[in-house]
């Protein structure tokens, strides 16, 4: 298990840059703290997103690659991917390979549709054969937190309890280094991570062909719904494909965040996702 | 489990051929269920990093099984290490995909929908529906019951995986062979003696640890 524990090496490594932790809050700090968002009394679409190109704001694919010069992704302005070296041991490299199975460039043409004025970088980690893919998965994740991203879309989950532990732990860092996780989530009857854990937007599909319309789910782990049904997305060789699944649901949920965040750039993850419960399709502010 | 454990859960003889069956039937009904062309069933082979073709019905029934190719890349390889359905509804756009298909199975699906075939946290292999009549229009509730044929095929697959883990234990160079070769030879009343004889080795080695 020479990966399993080089990666904890590398979060100790990164917890150690932190600033020393903040417990307590003495009375003359206060002003320093204030914060530079509150949400309106009636949070609307137009408020959320109005306006909106998604400039500025810094979305990863954490996925199989993203196809370079495709037509419906446009500029990828960095492409990783980690892989293996002879002795076993990670490294997030440069990729000059694009995209591997087409499902990256899928997910990257979808938030580029909606948020057309965002920055996509692309990291590899699905595709280079199926043996130590989570191990790759978390190498991946780790090193989308370190670089500060603003939303990593991830329409991928893994079943290996082993990994369930560290996962969970990289989701709460990104959480809380404003990283926004934005997940998969798995419609079979199987536990599978990360969409479950409630520091993330997990996403599902609806039927509706209309990319703005998302639901927020009462009735969680899926908190919500995007269009996952007969979508044209960006494949392979400058294509498109017509897909259906729960993959392309989460882009757009990515899209949309990125779409917020392009105009309220502070927000952190859990006003977002007051932001996403407001102005969903079945919530008072989802119609203007 | 043990090997031992295995072997005895799976009835050994002719599990195989009954696990096979269960799984071809399950493609079977999936095909007909969904009214397509067919339904096959791949098994992640872990250290050969390949998909092999473990049941099929319809289209290629008969000559795909055993067929291989590796695992990490295309439609099936990534339903596999992402855990995600996915359906596809014109497969002939995706070029570098249906000329593999083409020449390895020489059979070129339209439209596919792939689920993964998971058994508690293994991905075991992929479940394919091919080719859905043209005008049945997809919609979530099939990708839910996709997801329930997968959970049968799932179970299906791992019963003929362990079995054939505790024929290959009990043949040949396998661990327990020489086990086997005694109590096959062996006539029933020196069986019922041999089996005396390992359970007071079993006393033994218990009270040792």
């Amino acid at each position: 298990m020479i990966g399993a524990g080089m990666s904890m090496v590398e979060l100790h490594e990164f917890e150690e840059e932190e600033e020393l932790p903040a417990w307590s809050l003495p009375a003359d700090a206060v002003d320093r703290i204030r914060v530079p968002v509150t949400l309106p009394e009636q949070v609307t679409r137009e408020w959320a997103w109005g306006g909106s190109t998604g400039a500025g704001v810094r979305v990863c694919i954490l996925d199989s690659g993203v196809e370079l010069d495709h037509p419906l992704v446009g500029r990828v302005d960095r492409s990783v991917a980690v892989l293996r070296d002879e002795e076993g041991e990670l490294h997030v490299v440069d990729d000059t390979k694009g995209d591997l199975c087409g499902h990256g460039t899928a997910c990257a043409g979808i938030v580029r549709a909606l948020a057309p004025d965002v920055e996509l970088t692309s990291v590899r980690v699905l595709g280079a054969g199926y043996t130590g893919g989570g191990e790759i998965l978390l190498r991946g994740l780790a090193w989308a937190i370190e670089q500060g991203f603003q939303i990593v879309n991830m329409s991928l989950s893994t079943t290996r309890t082993k990994y369930v532990e560290r996962l969970h732990e990289l989701a709460d860092r990104a959480y809380f280094r404003r990283v926004l996780l934005v997940a998969s989530a798995h419609n079979m009857p199987v536990e599978s991570f990360p969409w479950r854990f409630a520091s993330v937007i997990s996403v599902g599909s609806h039927e509706e062909p209309e990319p703005l319309t998302f639901y927020y789910n009462p009735s969680p782990p899926v908190e919500f719904f995007g269009r996952g049904l007969d979508l044209d997305v960006a494949w392979l060789d400058g294509g498109t494909l017509r897909c259906t699944g729960n993959s392309f649901a989460t882009p757009h949920i990515a899209g949309i965040c990125a779409l917020v965040l392009g105009k309220h750039a502070d927000l952190t993850p859990f006003q977002l996702k007051s932001v996403l419960y407001q102005t969903a399709s079945n919530a008072a502010g989802g119609g203007a | 489990m043990s090997d031992l454990e295995a072997a005895v859960a799976a009835g050994v003889l002719g599990a195989d051929e009954a696990h096979r069956s269960l799984l071809q039937a399950t493609v079977e009904v999936a095909r007909a269920i969904f009214g397509a062309k067919a339904a096959s069933v791949f098994l992640l082979d872990e250290e050969a990093d390949e998909l092999v073709f473990e049941a099929v019905a319809g289209e290629g029934e008969g000559e795909l099984l055993g067929m291989r190719f590796p695992a990490g890349t295309g439609i099936a390889g990534w339903v596999l290490t992402t855990r995600q359905p996915l359906i596809v509804d014109d497969l002939s756009a995706d070029t570098r995909w249906s000329r593999s298909a083409a020449e390895s199975t020489g059979y070129v699906p339209k439209s596919m929908m792939a689920v993964p075939l998971l058994a508690e946290e293994r991905a075991l292999g992929v479940l394919n529906v091919l080719d859905r009549p043209a005008e049945s229009r997809v919609k979530l509730r099939e990708v839910d019951l996709l997801g329930l044929f997968a959970n049968q095929a799932a179970i299906a697959l791992d019963l003929l995986q362990r079995a054939r883990r505790a024929r290959e234990a009990l043949a040949g160079e396998g661990r327990l062979a020489p086990l086997a070769r005694v109590a096959a030879r062996l006539e029933e009343g020196e069986r019922d003696t041999a089996f005396e004889l390992l359970r007071a080795l079993e006393r033994v080695l218990t009270e040792q640890s």
